[in-house]
């Protein structure tokens, strides 16, 4: 095969694993906005505190030593000990379910019946909030994320592709792990919304709010159960992201990017959420192979937004989302 | 005894019609003008121009820019830092003198535009720039449209970076301002005074406000709050939905190309796109609008003031009198910010304007109420 054709296919494989990244992002949007309306700005930020968290939590590092610090004078900063990683994970866990309890006590249950759009606005405070927080709690230094997730070029996949084509594909460990995730995330999210008690309960507010009610099922308790998902999947972005790329503010940059994933996939649609990532991440790798040299590079910067900005024009509902229809 | 109608007789359609109606509003309004124009720019120093008012005035401008689109169109925009680009970087070009390349030869040269005239290019080019980037908006609505500006925030910023064109082909990437003069006073530059660069200013913020202010009394803003309560119900009792929203984007786009071009030229000096104009910046006035109030005015100067106050204060009290490092104070600034917004849209949806509103409704009847 001619190497162009080869850089190409190595280019697509890397940019579908990118785009696996995205969609783990995307994927907690579109949970909170089908349970509750509500397009969750925050749910990048989220990703960032949850990594910051898990951080701190692993290295024992004292939440709020900065600010206790410059208050009393002290000079605290660790406890002394490491926590593993799979107890550091259960306890961020608990953090982000406490914050799924506080965001909707505090935050969501005095804007109930408000415009989509005002909950839209209230969300990017949240994440302004969430972003000072998360510096204030753990400092705002870029930190190392090692859960003991496997990283560098895949040597298996390098062999093989050597001894077919004459050259060795790199492909990085960490984003095979990241896409055997997302793969087992997406399955297990439709068998529970599908199956269990709760996951029912969840598609029935999904459909209709005031019917749901009428049925005996508590908004309050389904909203604090769908953040807490969507945090336990900013959980699980973050960690992926931070294992990448360090844990630091542009991941709250990055987490941007699953805005034009939604939107090609449809905001109603976790399937939407999957394929909008992976042609969004492809779509970007190849631009960027093919034309970004020629137009001066970092076409990644844009690519995304102006592709499901000309898609929209198209079809604004995306790919899989359902059919908006507007009545006077 | 304050905002009395009794007394204050309209005797023509003129004074029917006026901005402020009431007298006591009137003179207030003349009071402030006065102020501003006349005694501010005998007793500022470099320190108040730079840290308070020239922020507070070119952001006002950039937010009641961005207050026609959101508060009266209804079309959320978070591409604002790269309008504002847009502004700074045409402003650039017309004071430098627009090169024209074909070929790699250079055809011609135009003039270097005085400064003024530069600033409101800057702002008529934004203005069509705008529009373009506008046009998706009669298909996408809501938050599609919202991110759908994300679209321009980012591809501006990258041409801005990557097209040398534009930033005359200097090594360092950036565009600084050279030296300009009106009447003999330089404005731009390193010897500029500051209450030169402020006057420069506070002329286009109240140019600015007096236009915006009539354009949305006006059939103008009209429409736009059609479209904005119902778009469908709007264009069914006979507005145009093209013309309105594209308006809306092209007098948005206007000011807020000033307030980027009044930013780079007058304020920073010298610019480099990311950090000046990057994502961040399109927030802060997005949440100077939501805070001083969707769909007013004064709320824009009210939002501005704030949030150009609020980090001052901030630094001043807990890095100068607490002594607090800077980045906590900057991590504390985020915080409360984000606490803000969310508490003025459960508390106060309409923002600081509406707090004023009601004051007035109170002295009004103080001190007889009822």
């Amino acid at each position: 095969m001619p190497d162009q054709l080869l850089f190409a296919i190595e280019v697509t494989l890397n940019g579908l694993m990118a785009g696996v990244l995205y969609a783990l992002v995307a994927l907690g949007f579109v949970l909170i906005y089908k349970a509750s309306g509500i397009f969750n700005y925050a749910q990048g930020v989220m990703a960032l505190f949850s990594a910051a968290t898990l951080v701190g939590i692993m290295n024992g590092d004292v939440p709020f030593s900065h600010l206790i610090n410059a208050i009393l004078g002290t000079d605290i900063h660790h406890f002394g000990w490491h926590v593993p990683a799979i107890l550091a994970i259960l306890l961020t866990m608990g953090v982000m379910i406490f914050l799924a309890w506080a965001v909707n006590r505090f935050v969501f249950k005095h804007l109930v019946n408000q415009e989509p759009i005002i909950l839209f606005m209230a969300t990017i405070g949240l994440a302004y909030f969430l972003e000072g927080l998360s510096d204030m709690m753990w400092g705002g230094d870029i930190k190392k994320l090692d859960v003991g997730l496997p990283q560098g070029i895949n040597e298996t996949i390098d062999e093989v592709t050597f001894n077919l084509f004459g050259y060795g594909f790199f492909i990085d460990n960490l984003d095979i792990v990241a896409a055997v995730v997302a793969v087992i995330l997406v399955i297990a999210l439709t068998l529970y919304s599908q199956y269990s008690k709760q996951g029912r309960a969840l598609r029935a507010v999904a459909d209709d709010h005031q019917a749901a009610l009428s049925v005996g099922i508590s908004l309050n308790y389904i909203w604090i159960l769908v953040w807490s998902i969507a945090g336990f999947v900013a959980l699980v972005a973050g960690i992926m992201w931070g294992a990448k790329s360090g844990v630091q503010f542009s991941l709250s940059l990055i987490a941007l990017k699953a805005l034009p994933v939604l939107m090609l996939g449809g905001f109603t649609s976790i399937p939407g959420a999957i394929v909008g990532g992976l042609i969004i991440g492809v779509g970007e790798k190849l631009f960027e192979f093919t034309l970004g040299g020629m137009m001066g590079g970092a076409t990644e910067n844009w690519f995304a937004y102006v592709l499901a900005l000309v898609f929209l024009v198209f079809r604004p509902q995306g790919l899989f989302g359902e059919k908006i229809i507007e009545r006077v | 005894m304050f905002y009395r109608e009794a007394g204050d007789f309209k005797t023509s359609y003129v004074d029917d019609n006026q901005t402020f109606p009431i007298k006591f509003d009137r003179y207030r309004y003349y009071a402030v003008l006065f102020v501003a124009f006349a005694i501010i720019p005998f007793v500022i120093n470099d320190y108040w121009v730079n840290a308070v008012f020239m922020p507070f005035l070119i952001y006002s401008i950039a937010a009641i820019g961005l207050n026609i689109l959101i508060g009266y169109c209804g079309q959320v925009s978070l591409g604002t830092g790269g309008f504002m680009a847009v502004g700074a970087y045409a402003c650039y070009k017309f004071m430098t003198g627009i090169d024209i390349w074909w070929g790699g030869e250079l055809l011609f040269r135009l003039p270097e535009f005085n400064i003024f005239f530069s600033v409101l290019m800057g702002g008529l080019t934004t203005a069509l720039v705008g529009v373009l980037f506008g046009l998706p908006s009669l298909r996408i609505k809501g938050f599609y449209l919202a991110v759908a500006t994300l679209a321009a925030q980012f591809f501006l910023v990258w041409v801005f970076n990557r097209v040398s064109w534009f930033y005359n082909y200097s090594a360092s990437g950036q565009i600084s301002a050279p030296e300009h003069h009106i009447a003999g006073v330089a404005i731009t530059g390193p010897n500029a005074d500051a209450w030169a660069m402020y006057l420069f200013c506070l002329v286009f913020v109240a140019f600015s406000a007096i236009i915006a202010r009539n354009l949305t009394r006006g059939s103008f803003g009209r429409k736009w709050m059609a479209i904005r309560d119902m778009d469908i119900a709007a264009e069914i009792i006979g507005v145009d939905p093209l013309r309105a929203k594209l308006s809306a984007f092209a007098v948005s786009s206007f000011f807020v190309g000033i307030s980027g071009a009044l930013f780079f030229a007058v304020y920073l000096g010298a610019v480099e796109v990311g950090e000046a104009f990057g994502i961040q910046k399109s927030f802060l006035v997005l949440f100077m609008v939501i805070i001083g109030g969707l769909g007013s005015i004064f709320g824009s100067f009210a939002g501005a003031a704030f949030l150009v106050l609020l980090p001052v204060f901030l630094k001043n009290t807990l890095v100068g009198a607490l002594g607090w490092p800077t980045d906590l104070a900057a991590h504390l600034e985020f915080m409360i910010v984000g606490a803000l917004i969310i508490i003025f849209l459960i508390a106060e949806p309409h923002g600081l304007a509406q707090l004023w509103r009601v004051t007035k409704e109170k002295l009004r009847l103080w001190p007889f109420p009822h």
